[in-house]
């Protein structure tokens, strides 16, 4: 389980999360929605400790990651996969040794057993026969699906998503969250969804939560967040302009 | 009167980023120093980078030993013929070379090439989330990218270096012998009389000294980008400068203190 307490944050003195807290359960897929520029990546790199919290915690099955020393913070860190908002493949190396290179770094795997995962896991992702591409090589959609693929590749407990459908056409979306589903059911992980595709998020979150103003003001199922009470997520959620979220702030 | 202390303002707020910067880079360097302990040595990476050290630069290395050992020759024999020493020439382009031209051209050369392209590509890997890739995949960027480049720059270096002396001194030769038609045999001869083994030494010495400087502050360079591709071009000539100044400081520093 990951708990989120009382985290608080600024850049330039501005406050990006203020007072947030949030819990994601094991094993279920969280979606958590906001506006662009809202501080949803920045909670992210919190959870894998790439930035660390001015006040609050972050607790991953109990222990608080920012005290721990780099070494056992990399250990806390091979639990997870992370799939980056531009994809974060290494430009100078192919799709296989991108998607290679964490079971190059964490195991001692023969060559032939490397190989027979790759593959394994490059047909789950449909681009069997891709493999020799570079990243620059690449569609858009193909890249985000390379990176779930080397976050899924060492079977990771924790899954973090950033973004993984926002710049892609509706149908690409909608086969990068089918995705998403195949291999949750597969692999069974922790998933944390950033997404502001209201309708994505309906269908692959088994919780949804909405970040606005630096805290989590709504967390629920799909069917609640759906019949929301509160404005700003009703205005979110129905991707009006008319609202207390002003379009004009940030 | 501000109007006139103002370039001495920005010449001392200069030197206090410089003190400023390079103790940030001292500490750069001990982070990674500590990463080989914390890992070991990833020979691969190390292999490559040698290679592209030496591959990148060995034409340019060696047309500047050749054209400078050549022009040191021109020039001392204007010199020498004066007071009729020109005997002399073999002698003082060799010992320019080992001991001073060869090591620092090389070094600053090796920062134009390698240098830059250190920076440039961390930088790169920075603004496109590729350091946070690897931190998340629990793999250190200090280990991964910092330290074959730092021990490939260390080893590399010496050896451009020798490259360099080496033509340039072949390049001396050939305008003492075929240019100014003097003895050939002076030339040799006077040089094994008149060159130490030290001087040798201690010019690949100052070699190590300044693959360490080039690899550190062009990958620390590279970790520091920020602002995108625009970014990547600051940073990548920021390497090239403070490379360049770092090296010919501690040119000074280590002559003074070797001969
Ligand atoms: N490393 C950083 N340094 C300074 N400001 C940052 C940094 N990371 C994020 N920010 C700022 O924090 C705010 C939230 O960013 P982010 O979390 O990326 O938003 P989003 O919700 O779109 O993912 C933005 O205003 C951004 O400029
Ligand atoms: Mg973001």
């Amino acid at each position: 389980m990951i708990v989120l307490e009382r985290l608080t944050k600024s850049f330039n003195g501005i406050k990006v999360l203020n007072n947030l807290n949030i819990r994601f359960d094991d094993q279920k897929i969280t979606v958590v929605i906001g506006r662009s520029g809202g501080g949803k990546s920045v909670m992210l790199k919190h959870i894998i400790g790439l930035i660390r919290p001015d006040s609050g915690r972050v607790l991953i099955n109990g222990i608080n990651i920012n005290t721990l020393k780099k070494k056992e913070l990399n250990e806390i860190r091979k639990k997870f996969g992370m799939v980056f908002q531009d994809g974060a493949l290494f430009d100078s190396i192919n799709i296989f040794e991108n998607i290679a290179f964490p079971v190059r770094q964490h195991t001692k795997l023969k060559e032939s057993e490397i190989k027979d995962r790759v593959y394994s896991i490059l047909s789950d992702v449909g681009l069997s026969g891709q493999e020799l591409k570079m990243p620059a090589e690449i569609s858009g959609g193909m890249r985000k699906r390379v990176g779930v693929a080397r976050a899924l590749i060492l079977n990771p407990e924790i899954v973090l998503f950033d973004e993984p459908t926002t710049g892609l056409d509706p149908i690409m979306s909608d086969a990068i969250n089918n995705l998403i589903i195949s291999m949750h059911n597969k692999f069974k992980f922790t998933g944390i969804i950033i997404s502001h595709n209201i309708e994505g998020a309906y269908k692959t979150g088994d919780v949804i939560a909405m970040l606005y103003d630096g805290s989590i003001i709504e967390i629920g199922s799909p069917a609640e967040i759906k019949s929301s009470k509160n404005p700003v997520v009703n205005q979110f959620v129905t991707g009006s302009m008319n609202g207390p979220i002003n379009f004009n702030m940030i | 009167m501000d109007e006139l202390l103002s370039p001495f303002e920005g010449i001392g707020k200069y030197i206090l980023k410089i003190i400023d910067e390079l103790g940030s880079l001292i500490i750069y360097l001990w982070e990674s120093v500590l990463s080989i302990f914390r890992y070991s040595i990833n020979f691969g990476n190390l292999i490559d980078q040698m290679i592209f050290i030496g591959m990148d630069s060995f034409y340019v290395i060696g047309l500047t030993g050749l054209f400078t050992g050549m022009v040191l020759s021109l020039q001392a024999y204007y010199a020498a013929k004066i007071v009729g020493v020109t005997y002399m020439i073999g002698p003082t382009v060799a010992l320019s070379m080992t001991r001073e031209l060869g090591p620092v051209l090389t070094a600053l050369m090796i920062t134009a090439r390698c240098g830059s392209s250190m920076a440039s590509e961390i930088g790169t890997m920075k603004v496109t989330e590729q350091i946070d890739a690897l931190e998340v995949m629990a793999v250190d960027p200090y280990y991964y990218l910092s330290i074959p480049r730092i021990l490939a720059a260390m080893i590399m270096l010496p050896i451009m270096t020798i490259l360099c002396s080496l033509i340039g001194i072949i390049g001396g030769y050939i305008v003492y012998a075929y240019v100014l038609g003097l003895n050939h045999m002076v030339y040799i001869e006077k040089i094994y009389q008149y060159m130490k083994l030290s001087d040798i030494y201690n010019g690949l010495l100052k070699a190590v000294f300044f693959g360490i400087i080039i690899a550190t502050i062009s990958t620390f360079k590279g970790f520091e980008t920020t602002g995108g591709s625009k970014g990547v071009g600051r940073f990548t000539t920021q390497a090239v400068v403070l490379s360049s100044i770092y090296i010919l400081f501690a040119d000074y520093i280590l002559t003074s203190i070797l001969f």
